[in-house]
């Protein structure tokens, strides 16, 4: 599609490459924490973006225990870019998320989330993916669509294996810029991460004038 | 506890009795335990995709991520190890779908594949699948206790199933 690959997998990506993709994560994330910022009235900050390139293994435990119960928002990028986005929280920021957002008193932790929590949990995800993407189409030129949110809560390993799948049929090895959000006054934190085809970030590079 | 065993992602492990073999938190992805219940030998593969022929083969090829090829190998170091090949039984579970997607979605239909890819296998090598916990939309810790070859299934929303 686009001629011959000059990167092949995700281990041939080199350290300028890296700072590239991690400026675009500090970009994105920093974009998303704004808007997650007006939505929950309270100032959000943001880690500073890590850029992993891991064996499957490590990333399915990078972000807590594989069995640890996660509540997790997937988009799907598609159009000029290839790739997901997932917000990650664990049941207790996504219930205290909830109860500023919809004024909920109600402090008993529950393990199920209502119908009406799982749409606002999963619209967080949707504003926060599209204000990503969106700085990311801007400094690129690129015009990428984003799916409507997918919701699920389980086991973080498994929800962790929907984007290796996708991404990780070439090489052993998968990519992913991470940041982590956190809201002091509530003691907030969740993650976000992207997962980008090869093929997404030769074009990503080739539109910043960086050479492969 | 016997002592545990655990696989990753796009790996297997074999072991014999009294040796317990994990594999944590299958989404998509499959788990197939095959077991011989007279030598007490068996092994859990955690399969990633379906087919290795979807993808240009080269000598880098894990062949353990894929249905085809993993099953393969499995049955093979398992009769290595001294199980009959024709007393080998398998029970399967994963292969979910973990996020409600819309219907068409590529994203959706992976662990169906892996599943099918997976019976698919086991039949061509006329190895009777007994027990099968597939599907649905959550994700699941896998234990084949090699004691008695049992294959524990545990989720985060619904209780503990031994098949």
């Amino acid at each position: 599609m686009w001629g011959e690959n000059l990167i092949n997998n995700y281990e041939e990506l080199n350290d300028m490459h890296i700072d590239v993709l991690r400026e675009i994560g500090n970009i994105g994330a920093g974009n998303a924490a704004s808007a997650l910022a007006m939505i929950l009235n309270e100032e959000v900050s943001i880690s500073l973006p890590r850029v992993q390139i891991t064996d499957f293994n490590t990333a399915v435990n990078a972000l807590g225990g594989a069995e640890t119960m996660t509540v997790g928002v997937l988009v799907n990028l598609s159009g000029e870019a290839q790739g997901m986005i997932m917000l990650l929280l664990n049941m207790e920021d996504a219930a205290a998320i909830l109860s500023m957002l919809l004024q909920d008193k109600d402090e008993e932790k529950n393990a199920t989330l209502s119908e009406l929590e799982l749409s606002a949990i999963m619209e967080i995800g949707n504003i926060l993916s599209s204000s990503y993407i969106n700085s990311i189409s801007t400094l690129t030129g690129l015009s990428i669509n984003i799916s409507v949110p997918y919701i699920a809560i389980d086991m973080a390993g498994a929800l962790m294996s929907v984007p290796i799948i996708e991404f990780g049929s070439i090489g052993e090895k998968v990519m992913f810029i991470e940041e982590c959000f956190s809201a002091e006054e509530n003691k907030l934190a969740s993650n976000i991460i992207m997962f980008a085809e090869i093929d997404t970030l030769e074009v990503i590079m080739t539109r910043l004038g960086i050479e492969i | 506890m016997s002592e545990l065993l655990v696989v990753g992602i796009s790996d297997y492990k074999l072991a014999r009795h009294p040796k317990v073999i994990v594999t944590y938190a299958l989404g998509s992805c499959v788990g197939v335990c095959l077991y011989d219940n007279q030598t007490k030998i068996g092994g859990l593969s955690h399969i990633m995709l379906p087919d290795s022929n979807m993808f240009p083969k080269n000598e880098h090829t894990n062949r353990m991520k894929f249905a085809d090829t993993a099953i393969q190998d499995l049955v093979r170091d398992l009769v290595k190890m001294g199980a009959n090949r024709f007393r080998l039984v398998a029970k399967i579970a994963g292969g979910a779908q973990m996020f409600r997607t819309q219907p068409g979605s590529p994203i959706g239909s992976i662990g169906d594949r892996n599943v099918f890819s997976a019976r698919k296998t086991l039949s061509a090598l006329n190895i009777p699948i007994i027990a099968e916990d597939t599907g649905s939309n959550f994700g699941r810790t896998v234990y084949l206790n090699l004691e008695t070859g049992t294959m524990r299934v545990q989720s985060l929303s619904r209780s503990v199933r031994e098949l």
